[in-house]
């Protein structure tokens, strides 16, 4: 093939020795995307299977399309565009230019960063880089999300070792960063509808206001308002499961989610241990508020605001915790990464079991933070080693008592 | 007889080339050779030079940590060659065969009756002795030791492997004498472990501990075996003796006669005819497979833990089995994003679980680059023992002796961490990681 010649022409400017050996690791990273490289096996096991990280990583890309087309369609549903394609065009213009950056932004450091290490580059990045727009609110500059990238991938990855030693998921650390660092560009109470002028010279014009940007409150600020009658309207319930409420791009709806969770599960790429455990945290951490929460009627005439707001959330319905707000999306993305969950099969039961419960206390408890995914993940993450220490410990302990046995 | 022990975990490799249940007699070759690299942990030092005479069971070299261990010709002949590499390093001494073979007059004792230190010195002596594995860390055993039971796997569960039972059909006398041998040897008891329903005469061995296992690979193997039946704790020893060897071990103490006659499978995609050869240990493996192709690698031994063999090389002493499989150093375009229906695969990304009977012909393509640790719970479904995979590796990459030892370094095996190793995405060299890790450990203890 003639391209394949051109490669081995331009192979060795790029090899040891070369005008451009220092561009070795990017001459690698795209030799190795056109071809699946000529290696043998050398030592040990003489053939392999044919999965590698580029493939599991593109099977994570692959399962988060749903999720971000849906996102796409409904960021121009929520702008106030009624035409199918005319929202999803909307919402392509909105959120292609935020993908961009993340890659653009993150895969360049990735490059550097091997090329000084004299590594192959790593492929984690093709799913953090389309993660963290999927993450961040519509809105945010873009300045702020190639800054937030900045910073998972130097202080979130390499500055552990890169794909594989990371602490935390770099997707929410970028997302963390942003929104602690640029609280007025995003928040977790209310989202930003994009709309207006910038996209009058594509013909796309909402039906609503001529607003440049316009926000609404999500549906976790009215569960979070108590809106007793919002649980029990069925049709909200489908408007939220379907995915039709704001929110981040990717996170809202849970069927799109729920098919890539299908694909990752049927790959074998996440773990169902944690996936079902997450879920099954949040459910019942929802129904143990259901148990306990006080009527907000019952409570007295003097209680403050904010306890009526909480006994209000905590008679939320356990199972709305799993279709609003990231959870869904941090479940199946987010907490069933490899790297940052517990790594032992026991460690996953906990680490999920954990993170759901997190989850929904954080959202319940603390009016501040009503999006207790992304803190829960990350604090889980930390703790995770932790488990996993337990987990193999006892490992080791049945290891041990074997040899008192003998004796 | 104790109850059958079935293992879930596991990956059978179907591929194409299994070996036909026929036994062809492969001419004799032109030399034959034992090499020092077929055994950890052996530092040789020669006994011939080249030009001697030396009769089928006359000592070619011996080990400088343990003199009493001594490396024999399979054949008589004259030594023709000593082959060494870097550093003057040995490769094997090679071994010129007559047309007439003479066999050595080596001490033959009653096993029955006989002192176990004459029984030692007996098995030394022919050189049968290195044939016994020696756990933890696959050494050949310490004359000196006493395991605490030897184990015998009667089948092997690899791909392409050989059928012992076939085999071995004309060698039960040999098997039982050899069994007597062993259980001479311990005080404890003598394991034998049959596949399930594919058990052959090993039920009807006398003086054995009788097992039966049933699963995918590595269920054959015999670390995974020992697992399930008697695990190895600090402080213990155990043997190991492939059956094959056993066959042999027993034939010599019938006889006296060192005859290192075997039979092996010739298995793979690449083999003409596939099907069983009568050899001689340490053949050249031209005289088994004639001319190879280019673009052929030459194993011995199975895909998984075989050796690769120049095609001038010899048969290692351990395998049982010839593959041929071919070479994959081809690019292939956008490999990455390819459906790769000719490839095999266990995830659910490549298309493999449309396909569970097909047979694959796979080549030696590392399929990918190496990468770090990422994922996660897919090595512990491939080996069938209470051992944390990626930990073990990790405390043997960063040299960690006490994480090494609590994570159970001294009940694995390079090869029951094969399996994993070929699941791999990130192509991690799994079983050398562990060969070095074990081998750091003997050097520090």
């Amino acid at each position: 093939m003639g391209l394949r010649k051109f490669v081995d022409k331009i192979k060795p400017t790029f090899s040891e020795g070369g005008k451009l050996s220092f561009l070795h690791s990017t001459f690698e990273g795209f030799e190795t995307f056109l071809y699946a490289p000529n290696t043998v096996t050398k030592r040990g096991a003489h053939i392999r299977d044919c999965n590698d990280i580029k493939r599991v990583m593109i099977t994570v890309v692959v399962a988060l399309i749903p999720a971000m087309l849906f996102g796409m369609y409904n960021l121009g549903r929520m702008a106030g565009f009624t035409g199918m394609w005319d929202a999803f065009l909307f919402g392509l213009v909105e959120m292609l230019p935020m993908i961009v950056v993340s890659y653009v932004v993150g895969l360049s450091i990735e490059f550097a960063f091997a090329q000084v290490r004299r590594h192959e580059i790593n492929e984690g990045f093709l799913v953090t880089g389309l993660l963290i727009p999927l993450v961040m609110p519509i809105g945010v500059p873009l300045w702020v999300v190639a800054l937030s990238t900045a910073f998972a991938v130097i202080i979130g990855k390499e500055v552990f070792g890169g794909t594989g030693m990371n602490v935390f998921n770099p997707a929410l650390l970028a997302r963390a960063f942003a929104f602690f660092g640029y609280t007025s560009s995003m928040s977790g109470e209310t989202a930003w509808y994009a709309g207006g002028t910038v996209h009058k010279w594509l013909g796309l014009t909402p039906a609503g206001t001529g607003e440049v940007m316009t926000s609404g409150a999500t549906p976790l600020a009215q569960l979070g308002d108590g809106a007793a009658a919002y649980t029990a309207d069925w049709s909200n319930f489908q408007d939220a499961f379907f995915g039709f409420i704001p929110g981040s791009m990717g996170e809202t709806s849970t069927l799109a989610i729920l098919i890539g969770a299908v694909i990752l599960l049927f790959t074998g790429v996440a773990s169902w241990r944690t996936m079902i455990s997450v879920f099954a945290g949040g459910l019942l951490m929802g129904l143990v508020f259901n148990l306990v929460g006080a009527d907000p009627a019952s409570l007295p005439a003097d209680a403050t605001p904010e306890a009526i707001a909480r006994a209000e959330y905590m008679n939320v319905p356990a199972y709305w915790h799993l279709v609003v707000g990231g959870f869904a999306f941090g479940a199946v993305f987010m907490a069933t990464d490899p790297v940052t969950s517990a790594q032992t099969n026991t460690g996953k039961w906990i680490y999920g079991l954990m993170v759901g419960m997190l989850a929904v206390l954080i959202r319940v408890i603390n009016p501040a933070y009503p999006e207790g995914m992304m803190l829960s993940i990350l604090f889980m993450n930390a703790l995770a080693p932790l488990i996993d220490y337990f987990v193999v410990e006892r490992n080791i302990a049945r290891r041990k008592k074997l040899i008192k046995n003998v004796k | 007889m104790s109850k059958n022990i079935k293992l879930c975990k596991g990956l059978d490799i179907k591929l194409v080339g299994k070996a036909e249940a026929r036994v062809e007699n492969a001419p004799m070759a032109k030399s034959y050779a034992v090499s020092p690299l077929d055994y950890e942990n052996v530092t040789p030092k020669l006994l011939v030079k080249v030009g001697d005479k030396v009769e089928a069971g006359s000592a070619l070299f011996f080990d400088k940590n343990n003199p009493r261990i001594l490396f024999t010709s399979p054949v008589s002949g004259v030594v023709s060659a000593i082959n060494r590499g870097e550093k003057r390093k040995l490769l094997n001494v090679a071994v010129e065969p007559d047309q007439e073979q003479v066999y050595k007059e080596l001490s033959k004792v009653d096993v029955a009756k006989a002192e176990r230190s004459a029984i030692v010195e007996m098995l030394l002596e022919s050189g049968l002795w290195t044939r016994i594995v020696e756990r933890p860390f696959g050494v050949i055993a310490n004359p000196d030791a006493e395991p605490k039971a030897i184990f015998v796997s009667a089948f092997d569960s690899a791909p392409l492997a050989p059928d012992y039972n076939f085999m071995l059909q004309q060698e039960k006398a040999n098997i039982e004498a050899g069994m007597a041998l062993l259980a001479r040897l311990t005080k404890g008891k003598v394991h034998l472990s049959a596949r399930k329903g594919d058990e052959g005469f090993m039920a009807e061995v006398k003086g054995v501990e009788y097992h039966t296992f049933s699963g995918k690979h590595p269920v054959g193997n015999v670390g995974v075996q020992i697992h399930h039946i008697d695990r190895i704790a600090k402080g213990d020893i155990v043997w190991t003796v492939n059956i094959q060897d056993v066959a042999i071990m027993g034939r010599f103490v019938q006889t006296g006669k060192l005859d290192m006659s075997k039979t092996i499978a010739v298995a793979g995609s690449e083999a003409e005819k596939p099907c069983y050869k009568r050899v001689i240990a340490g053949a050249a493996v031209e005289s088994i497979v004639g001319n190879v192709k280019d673009g052929v690698r030459v194993i011995s031994g199975d895909v998984l833990t075989g050796v690769t063999t120049a095609k001038d090389g010899y048969l290692a002493a351990n395998a049982n089995m010839i593959t041929l499989i071919p070479e994959g150093d081809v690019y292939e375009f956008m490999g990455w994003a390819m459906p790769r229906f000719h490839r095999f695969s266990v995830s659910g990304a490549y298309f493999s679980w449309l396909f569970p009977k097909k047979q694959y012909k796979l080549d030696t393509n590392l399929n990918g680059g190496e990468r770090p640790f990422v994922v996660t719970g897919l090595y512990e479904k491939y080996l069938p023992m209470d051992v944390y995979v990626s930990y073990l590796l990790k405390a043997c990459l960063v040299k960690d002796l006490d994480k090494m030892e609590n994570l159970g370094l001294y009940e694995v095996l390079p090869e029951d961490l094969a399996l994993c190793e070929f699941v791999d995405p990130s192509k991690i060299e799994m079983q050398q990681i562990l060969r070095d890790g074990i081998n750091l450990m003997i050097k520090e203890s």
